[in-house]
């Protein structure tokens, strides 16, 4: 026992207890559990939407980034600003579509609008393809967490077993109501912790913001800018643009929509989310103080960045108050994975081999699954190795295969046939994968220019999926026209 | 007033187009280097633009529990 553990034990009792307490006095039929009861306000909404924005990635990835990196960080707070601007005219079509058909996941909105159970069965795969990798990314964090932050005392793969039978245990409870609980203790703690990381670091190391970036840039010329080669300004501009569009395409994020109370609430969120991003900066903060610091740390190992510098400034019960607040951002977004892919498998994949399941059926099933996925979830995690990166990388790029099909559904007569939607899909996410799995991007691609090969790869996928879906819907719309006229 | 929602094109030119003219260290603006000064600015900017974009958008009122 250390100063350090009780503060990470008191963080995992924590969310246990928020997420059971959370389902009390409601019936948690399917709606209350996969989306509150369509009657989350402002608040909670906020909540759910920024999980996203505060998970194990960005905790140790974000500090990481900037530790190893440099300015090519600057871009997750680019394109999440523009994904909220998005959000203000993209997710109250979604929201009152949903509520006006009883939708729970984003499979039943595809599925819904395109009068296509094999869409729907469709996206549902892409959905749980990319959600594991992530589930998977939340628990190995949690690990690394409790592992540094412990100071060794509890391994990791005790830490990844306990922490996954928490989050399956509130998650079949409380649902995601268990989420919105857990999130309020999380954001609490993760917003007075990075802050006084993100100003106390850069002072006691640097005397201030502008002296430490000044010795960045006297140490590593050019580390706080984009290069001019590689990761370089056309890099930026196509992957800020590229993950905006992609960012809501998240299952979960998605999902999160529906437990909105009006479309008001929604709206709201859209003004609020970009300011409160901001606490990304004081993440980069602890990355740039850290990399004069404690240098050294390659490959992988950059995600360690900030807690190697807290292990060497604090004493340990304060390393423990650091590390409880990793432990919430693993579990938080964790429960939300958890119970969305569990509601995919659930109301997509088996309602649609047995259409005659009830809801009741469905929400019993749904529930079940959920320790089903974190057992996947863990034998990953402890047994996967390189594959699960390279899935992840692959799994956003997935996910923003939808956005033409989707933002298209949204117009009053809907371009895209059924047909045009579920071959663009496939033909964007073969093109993922195929890239992906080859390793195949613009720089080997000689006579391109060189800003062109600059360009994230992912571009070419959502080209591909958009030239596939026209043309299949054009063909298709021809046979189609008087069903489809009937159906305006 | 429904072309004030417009003004959303405003943080994509800016985040988007914007870097191409900012991406220098020097100087320094709010003790960040300038590129990153750029970016902060305009999320601080964009978060207004939204208000201003919610407070004119009639949906919210029609919206209204």
């Amino acid at each position: 026992m250390n100063g350090a553990l009780p503060f990470i034990i008191a963080a995992a009792l924590l969310a246990l207890a928020l997420g059971f307490l959370a389902s009390r006095g409601k019936d948690m039929n399917l709606e209350q559990w996969t989306v509150g009861g369509r009657g989350f306000g402002a608040v909670f909404v906020f909540l759910l939407l920024a999980g996203e924005i505060y998970t194990t990635f960005t905790f140790l990835g974000g500090s990481g980034f900037a530790y190893g990196k440099g300015a090519p960080a600057y871009y997750i707070l680019a394109y999440g600003t523009l994904a909220y601007v998005l959000s203000y005219f993209m997710l109250p079509p979604i929201w009152r579509y949903a509520k006006k058909n009883g939708l729970y996941s984003q499979s039943d909105f595809f599925a819904s609008k395109y009068d296509s159970p094999t869409l729907g069965v469709i996206v549902a795969i892409v959905d749980i393809v990319a959600l594991i990798p992530y589930l998977v990314l939340q628990f190995k964090g949690l690990g690394i967490i409790v592992d540094v932050a412990g100071y060794g005392s509890i391994s990791p793969t005790v830490a990844i077993w306990i922490g996954a039978i928490i989050v399956a245990a509130y998650v079949m409870v409380s649902g995601v109501h268990g989420s919105a609980w857990t999130a309020v203790a999380k954001d609490g703690m993760i917003l007075g912790i990075v802050i006084f990381l993100g100003i106390y670091l850069p002072y006691h190391y640097y005397g201030g913001l502008e002296p430490m970036f000044a010795a960045i840039e006297h140490a590593k010329p050019g580390f706080t800018v984009l290069a001019p080669h590689g990761e370089s300004l056309w890099w930026f501009s196509s992957t800020v643009l590229l993950t905006a569009l992609g960012f809501y395409m998240w299952p979960h994020s998605f999902g999160s929509i529906y437990t909105a109370r009006s479309a008001t609430v929604i709206r709201k969120n859209a003004i609020v989310l970009p300011l409160y991003q901001l606490i990304l900066l004081f993440v980069f903060f602890v990355g740039f103080a850290a990399t004069l610091q404690v240098p050294g740390l390659t490959g992988p190992h950059i995600d360690l960045a900030l807690f190697k510098l807290s292990v060497k400034t604090f004493d340990p019960w304060f390393v423990g108050v650091i590390g409880a607040t990793g432990v919430l951002t693993a579990l938080v977004p964790g429960s939300m994975i958890l119970m969305t892919a569990a509601t995919l498998i659930a109301n997509n994949l088996y309602r649609a081999a047995n259409p005659a399941a009830d809801d009741r059926q469905v929400s019993r099933i749904a529930k079940l699954l959920v320790p089903v996925v974190a057992l996947v979830a863990v034998f990953f995690t402890l047994k996967g190795g390189q594959t699960i990166v390279a899935l992840l990388l692959m799994g956003y790029s997935f996910v923003t295969q939808l956005f033409p099909s989707l933002v298209l559904s949204l117009a009053n007569r809907n371009f895209a046939t059924r047909e045009g939607a579920a071959a663009g899909i496939i033909a964007g996410v073969a093109t993922v994968a195929a890239v992906s799995l080859t390793g195949v991007n613009f720089h080997s691609l000689h006579w391109l220019p060189a800003p062109v090969q600059d360009f994230n790869i992912g571009i070419v996928a959502l080209a591909v999926n958009f030239i596939v879906l026209v043309v299949v819907s054009v063909a298709t719309r021809r046979v189609e026209a008087p069903a489809g006229a009937a159906a305006e | 007033m429904r072309s004030i929602r417009w003004l959303a094109v405003v943080p994509f030119l800016a985040l988007i187009v914007g870097p191409f003219f900012v991406n220098r260290a020097t100087p320094f603006v709010l003790g960040l280097p300038l590129l990153l000064a750029w970016i902060v600015v305009w999320i601080i900017l964009t978060s207004l633009i939204m208000a201003v974009i919610y407070a004119t958008d009639p949906a919210n009122r029609e919206d209204e529990p």
